[in-house]
């Protein structure tokens, strides 16, 4: 008895040490550092395409990494692949379960993944011999729904799941590789950093968390939400992190100073954040929420300079494409809308 | 999981948390006012190679087809 109350100590000082260490490192504010910066003038984007052709929610889509395809996932148990420029389907791939929640594509183009209620993470081949697309590998371990998947690379996938861990596995044999573990809710969403050293996940325990893949450990834990992370991403230059939350604010992180920067919020924003995404350069912050919007930040200064209105029901996903060209967003309203 | 506690599950668990804790402590950190201007000056440098932020002209734009005049 004697140890446990040590140990119980022992975390209580940690974690002032932790809080007082972040203090002494915040000399300044993102604020006062962008102070001189003008906020970016209002950013209007169209929709230039319309992708037509799910038969329910879109639950999650993923831009493949060559700008012009994508991959969209929808409860209507179909993965569609889109050439996003002809608004044509590549692919239609049924699924065995319709009940799914997540989909990637992976770098190389030749896969992609989905999962959902059926806890599993289903590997596709999209450039089978035959031409006809199939399940490669089912990647079952995970005791709670699939929530989110991204490729490291053909041979390697990181998982993350309503059982509160993070999952990297071997797709060839199909084994559990490293079991990330540390998190206290769902963990609801994934993001893999730019040199795919790191990845980041966020939960329904209110954290978000940096872990090292090949050293298989949680380096840091930011808090600061109060409510569930549905939402998370990296900056482009992979030193920053950024999370959105059914609190209805979107939150930058620094890495390297180990602390929050910034809140993006406003009096009339009500609804959960329900997706995210930057935009190349850093400077804009797209959030997708409940209320059918995407509201657009500019990232330095906090201000809103835009809303993408275009859906008639909740932005469930959004992605910009690597080359920066366009932002997708997909909706329960069964569309994808491609937008600059 | 199995419900069968062993003895000391939940100390080894708050042994878990406590090693976490020392090792999130330990992390190595820079300045805010580093941090954030470092930030700054990633999005200015990159600003011009971002389309959304920038627009991009019809000419250029791949969703859109460029605008051809026909003289009859």
């Amino acid at each position: 008895m004697g140890e446990m109350e040590e140990l119980r100590k022992e975390m209580e000082n940690l974690k002032d040490q932790i809080t007082a260490a972040r203090k002494t490192f915040q000399d300044s504010t993102l604020q006062e550092a962008a102070a001189g910066v003008t906020v970016v003038g209002r950013v209007q984007l169209k929709t230039r395409k319309t992708l037509r052709g799910h038969l329910a929610k879109i639950y999650a889509m993923h831009w493949g990494t060559d700008s012009t395809l994508c991959v969209s996932a929808s409860q209507d148990g179909k993965l569609i692949v889109w050439d996003t420029i002809t608004t044509n389907k590549v692919n239609a791939i049924p699924l065995k379960s319709s009940w799914v929640m997540t989909c990637a594509y992976a770098p190389s183009g030749n896969l992609v993944a989905c999962g959902g209620l059926d806890n599993m993470c289903s590997i596709y081949n999209l450039k089978g011999k035959d031409g006809n697309v199939k399940v490669m590998r089912e990647l079952a371990a995970h005791t709670g729904y699939l929530s989110c998947c991204r490729f490291l690379s053909d041979t390697e996938i990181i998982t993350s799941s309503g059982d509160c861990t993070c999952v990297l596995w071997d797709i060839e044999t199909g084994t559990q590789k490293t079991v990330f573990a540390g998190h206290q809710g769902d963990a609801m969403s994934l993001g893999v950093s730019p040199d795919f050293k790191y990845f980041i996940s966020g939960a329904c325990d209110f954290t978000a968390k940096l872990w090292d893949i090949r050293e298989a450990e949680c380096r840091q834990t930011f808090g600061g939400h109060e409510s569930d992370i549905n939402a998370i991403g990296f900056f482009p230059n992979g030193n920053a992190v950024i999370t959105g939350s059914d609190d209805a604010t979107c939150k930058l992180y620094d890495l390297r100073a180990d602390q929050e920067l910034l809140t993006y919020q406003d009096s009339s924003i009500m609804c959960g954040v329900t997706s995210l995404a930057p935009s190349k350069s850093g400077r804009l912050l797209l959030a997708g929420h409940d209320d059918f919007n995407v509201n657009i930040w500019d990232m330095l200064k906090a201000e809103r300079v835009g809303v993408l209105a275009g859906h008639d029901n909740r932005v469930s996903c959004i992605g910009v494409s690597s080359d920066g060209m366009a932002c997708c967003t997909g909706s329960w309203d069964s569309f994808l809308k491609i937008w600059n | 999981m199995s419900n069968i506690s062993a003895p000391n599950s939940s100390l080894v668990l708050v042994q878990k948390a406590v090693k976490q804790l020392r090792l999130e402590a330990s992390v190595r950190r820079i300045k805010v006012s580093q941090a954030a201007a470092e930030l700054k000056t990633f999005c200015l440098q990159n600003a011009q190679k971002d389309p959304l932020l920038t627009g991009v002209p019809s000419s250029d734009n791949p969703f859109r087809p460029p605008k051809s005049c026909i003289l009859l």
